[in-house]
């Protein structure tokens, strides 16, 4: 072995040497994805667009993965970063995230140029899912949980299956992707500058669609005043919904048991692992965060 | 061709890379190749369920991580109904791990555990966070002779007890979990820590105190098992921030005859394969026909260097 093989000095053999690829029944794998561009889109959120594997192309809305990013300052980061896709582009084999630059994770990874490499662990966890019932869906997205809901918009755009984006934010700065959702259907922007994105009048949006049929399952990400109204309309109406949930994780694969939240089944309480038994969740049956 | 095959008491693993007690699950299969393992752990059962500690569970700190996780548990009936058969699927020797809160339960735990279709029951009696007076017996000589002694009458299986590096003297616990019929030692569990959330002057984690692993903790745990080794005679397993090849080496050198892997896990999840593979290579290159001879191989005496500084003349 000589010094530049991955185990005489890199302290964690990783990141600095394509992993080998993973055999094919394997649905994960570690790989180094070339960044092909990382712009900011507002003063906070910054849009990344990756080369990425054929097993990580697989990825399907809602499914995230474990990023290790690099470090903003003198120390090491000790774990990876669950990120969720924003968008795939099979097409040019690249996967985009939209992320909100807030600890030393998003810093760390805010600081990664064209042509630098990311270490990604993924795909993960479950995703969303579609029923071939459903002829209009609603999405309902606020702050980053924005872009979590874009792949399963595209999705459903691609299945001739209406959407109806809500999209909630700070001001208009803020409203970020609203092109991709518009290709995908039609988009209400609600914002805290007019006082639009106040919960009531989102949930009245709601019931208008609701009465003109146009609600046939709920997808929500990103706030928990939302998830809430959404999940009590959808209970009253009998309308499915499926929620992306955040939380602190460690190996972001199922055996640690760090990122638990708490869901009710039959009015008994149980935890369950974000990672692996979600990120997607049931809406009626997660109790928020 | 080196022979990677290390044996601990009765137990033959076809090498010394195995997972740390909850740091895996057959959920791992979908990035590695668990049959590649020496041997695979279970995480830890209780006799009944347990939710675990509130979150956030786990906070990132310089050299590692702190955890408090609270041993969730689905209790031993759905532990031998679904996770035993789980595990079974693949074929590296299984692990069971156990925790109990007193003593008398921990006697009965082994009994039934060790009926199941384990090769090896490890005792699992330092989870940090527990309350020291129910379940962390290894802080105290006396508790871990009790509970040692106990166990290893309910069973033939293999007992491998593993230990606390939060123990005022881990040699006097050592020799008294030997005393009692340890197999092996699991040398050791994490260490208790506090993380502060300089942002909202809370802990950084839901439960408060956590243990803190990682690659920060490997000296200390080198020495122990370093100690440890020299105190008992019965086979030692190097637990505690290993990252890296040359890693394991270190605690096989201070006296491991195996280790177990936990936070590489989180950080890079093929590195248990990794490390399979580059133990090999590291053993070929340096001539060692047998990974089990770096066992206690250490040279005891000064470093190099001491030498040449004694030799060199002053001012």
């Amino acid at each position: 072995m000589t010094a530049s093989e991955p185990f005489a000095s890199d302290p964690f053999m990783v990141g600095k040497h394509k992993p080998k690829d993973a055999p094919a029944h394997i649905s994960a794998e570690e790989s180094l994805c070339p960044v092909v561009s990382h712009a900011w889109v507002n003063a906070q959120y910054k849009h990344l667009v990756v080369e990425a594997s054929a097993k990580a192309l697989a990825v399907a809305p809602g499914q995230f993965f474990n990023l290790l990013c690099p470090s903003p300052d003198v120390g090491e980061l000790f774990f990876r970063r669950p990120q969720s896709v924003y968008r795939i582009d099979r097409k040019h084999g690249r996967i985009e995230f939209l992320y909100k630059c807030v600890g030393r994770g998003t810093r760390g990874l805010a600081t990664l140029q064209k042509g630098d490499a990311l270490n990604m662990v993924g795909p993960l966890g479950k995703g969303f899912w579609l029923d071939p019932a459903w002829k209009h869906i609603v999405v309902l997205g606020r702050g980053v949980g924005i872009a979590t809901l874009g792949p399963i918009s595209q999705l459903a755009g691609e299945n001739n299956v209406g959407v109806t984006a809500i999209l909630s934010a700070r001001d208009k700065d803020f409203v970020m992707a609203d092109v991709l959702f518009r290709e995908a259907g039609e988009v209400i922007s609600v914002l805290d500058t007019d006082g639009s994105s106040a919960v009531e009048n989102v949930e009245k949006i709601l019931a208008g669609l609701i009465a003109q049929q146009r609600a046939d399952a709920f997808f929500t990400c990103g706030s928990n005043r939302l998830f809430q109204m959404m999940k009590r309309l959808g209970k009253v109406h009998r309308i499915p919904g499926q929620v992306a949930m955040e939380q602190v994780m460690a190996c972001g694969l199922g055996p640690c048991y760090v990122c638990v939240r708490t869901f009710e089944v039959d009015g008994r309480q149980e935890l369950r692992r974000v990672c692996i038994e979600g990120p997607v969740f049931d809406m009626q049956e997660a109790v928020g965060w | 061709m080196v022979d990677m095959s290390v044996r601990i008491g009765s137990v033959t693993l076809k090498n010394p890379i195995m997972p740390g007690s909850g740091c895996f699950s057959t959920d791992l299969a979908q990035v590695m190749d668990i049959n590649r393992l020496g041997a695979m752990v279970a995480k830890t059962v209780s006799r009944e369920f347990r939710p675990g500690n509130p979150p956030p569970r786990a906070a990132e700190v310089e050299g590692g991580m702190i955890n408090s996780i609270g041993l969730p548990t689905k209790g031993i009936d759905y532990f031998f109904k679904h996770q035993v058969p789980d595990y079974r699927r693949f074929t590296p020797p299984l692990v069971g791990s156990i925790s109990a809160t007193t003593i008398e339960d921990f006697e009965a735990m082994a009994r039934d555990v060790a009926k199941s279709d384990i090769d090896v029951l490890e005792v699992n009696i330092s989870c940090p966070t527990r309350d020291p007076k129910g379940g962390n017996f290894a802080l105290h000589e006396e508790h871990t002779y009790e509970v040692t002694k106990l166990i290893r009458a309910t069973t033939d299986k293999p007992v491998w007890v593993k230990l606390s590096p939060n123990a005022g003297d881990i040699v006097a616990v050592a020799k008294a979990a030997e005393r009692g019929g340890a197999n092996a030692l699991v040398v050791a569990n994490t260490i208790l820590g506090l993380k502060i959330n300089t942002d909202t002057f809370r802990p950084a984690i839901g439960n408060k105190f956590g243990g803190l692993s990682g690659p920060g903790i490997k000296p200390i745990i080198v020495r122990m098992v370093y100690q440890c080794a020299k105190a008992v005679r019965i086979p030692i397993i190097g637990c505690g921030g290993i990252v890296k090849v040359e890693d394991v080496v270190e605690y096989m050198l201070a006296g491991a005859t195996a280790v177990m892997i936990g936070y590489l896990t989180f950080r890079n999840p093929t590195g248990m394969i990794a490390i399979i593979d580059g133990l090999e290579q590291w053993c070929a290159k340096r001539g060692f026909a047998r990974v089990a001879d770096l066992t206690g191989a250490m040279i005891d005496e000064p470093p190099m260097e001491t030498f040449a500084a004694a030799a060199a003349p002053i001012g």
